[in-house]
């Protein structure tokens, strides 16, 4: 059986020193595009579809102390994910055995339908390729029993890799022991309303992950659920029904005569 | 195969007998280092002096260039232990780069433009600069007439990637000279 992976970040070891960002450049062999200073330490402000792993800073006043908080951002990896309910194109993106969700380009034909799927916003269309771009947690790496390259490169082991369940007890553990440390706040971020995500965090504020830049209560948009579930039951009720009336209709009372308007 | 078998009868044919398309999907693209050569260097930056692997693509034989596709970490290295910074992990856009100087340029007093001169060129004028400079400010006795034999007008710097080997023989080159003065630039 091949086991689920997954990737673990470990907030409190973050030192925000983006070795993740530029090791995820140099593997997938993306052009790297400059940006203006916006007062902040943040590379980018935001994903792009040729950054597909960002480094979020932020700053926060929480009871009344300063925190400099720093969370990666990229894609999750949801168990129930978004982007493949709502793509319309067969095998754009696909489910690898191992829990990845990857993007298969050839079959993209860039509706952007993934990027209003997303709970977490990560999916992001190139204007000049018109295909949607995300992380593929290295599937190729992973494929050949290498780590990601993300994963590979941390100094300060903040990123681990490995199977989704060992992953979850390690990161139950740290928290354990932070809270022990008298962090009392310190919990497991694993995408709650998603069916659990197989990228984890440990956070010092568990109680706050949109301080993070991590959405608190990440849904799949209703109107996505709805198209794909209900209404897909729906649609195809009506069509396949259609034909069946048309069929039983042709058995009963045959195919329609044409009537010569002399004989009237 | 014949001409009797089209892909479309065949698709067609095997998906209703069963057969599952589904892992052509489930293959992943193709790791892009799975037939590189490996070589084992360390990274030029700061003092901590990080291993990596470099990736090398083309074997050696007489009608490819070989090139640098991908730089990462060395696992076996006791210092990183597969891990580099952000600066280590860009080290393929130091090697593969149209910018990097790869031959000696020389630029003449009162120039404002580097013209490229050969190697030979370029070392017989560093010759010819080295022995000059000590000629004039070489001193045998110090003040008070004690031998000193020191070249106090000239520095040399080393690099944070010598080797002991190197080291060993930059300190011979040095102490040959007499020069005094002699820093690295191992400690940022």
């Amino acid at each position: 059986m091949i086991e689920t992976v997954a990737k673990l970040v470990d907030t409190t070891l973050c030192i925000g020193c983006k070795a993740c960002e530029v090791a995820c450049q140099e593997w997938n062999d993306q052009e790297f595009t400059t940006g203006v200073f916006r007062n902040t330490y943040q590379t980018l402000p935001d994903l792009a579809p040729n950054f597909w792993n960002l480094i979020k800073f932020s700053e926060h006043d929480i009871n009344g102390e300063q925190h400099w908080l720093m969370a990666k951002y990229q894609c999750m990896h949801c168990a129930d994910a978004g982007c493949i309910k709502a793509c319309p194109a067969p095998g754009a993106i696909v489910r690898r055995p191992n829990g990845i969700v990857d993007f298969v380009h050839e079959n993209c034909i860039g509706c952007g339908y993934c990027i209003t799927g997303c709970p977490f916003d990560v999916p992001r269309l190139s204007p000049k390729t018109r295909k949607v771009y995300k992380c593929t947690l290295c599937s190729d790496r992973v494929a050949a029993g290498l780590e990601p390259a993300c994963i590979k490169t941390c100094p300060t082991n903040c990123l681990t890799f490995g199977s989704r369940n060992d992953l979850k007890f390690l990161a139950e553990k740290r928290a354990e022991e932070l809270r022990k440390d008298g962090l009392a706040n310190a919990g497991v971020y694993d995408g709650p309303g998603v069916g659990g995500t197989n990228v984890l965090y440990v956070l010092k504020h568990a109680d706050r992950p949109q301080d993070y830049g991590l959405p608190k209560d990440p849904r799949i948009p209703w109107t996505v659920s709805l198209w794909k579930g209900p209404l897909k039951w729906l649609g195809n009720t009506v069509f396949f029904g259609g034909l069946l009336a048309a069929l039983v209709h042709y058995i009963k009372v045959g195919p329609k005569e044409a009537h010569d308007e002399a004989e009237n | 195969m014949g001409d009797s078998v089209s892909r479309r009868s065949f698709l067609l044919t095997t998906t209703a007998l069963g057969f599952d398309l589904k892992p052509a999907i489930a293959a992943a693209r193709e790791l892009k280092i799975s037939r590189t050569t490996q070589t084992h260097s360390v990274c030029p930056y700061c003092a901590v002096g990080c291993s990596v692997v470099i990736h090398t693509l083309g074997d050696k034989a007489r009608n490819v260039q070989p090139s640098v596709v991908h730089i990462e970490g060395d696992p076996d290295s006791p210092i990183n232990r597969g891990t580099l910074c952000s600066k280590g992990i860009s080290l393929k856009e130091f090697v593969v780069n149209e910018r990097r100087l790869t031959r000696p340029l020389y630029r003449a007093p009162g120039s404002s433009a580097w013209t490229r001169i050969s190697w030979e060129e370029a070392l017989d004028k560093m010759a010819r600069r080295i022995k000059d400079t000590r000629d004039r400010g070489f001193e045998e006795k110090d003040a008070q007439g004690r031998t000193v034999n020191r070249l106090p007008n000239l520095a040399l710097i080393g690099g944070c990637t010598d080797t002991n080997e190197i080291n060993y023989l930059i300190s011979k080159f040095r102490f040959g000279l007499g020069i005094a003065a002699y820093e690295n630039q191992a400690r940022l």
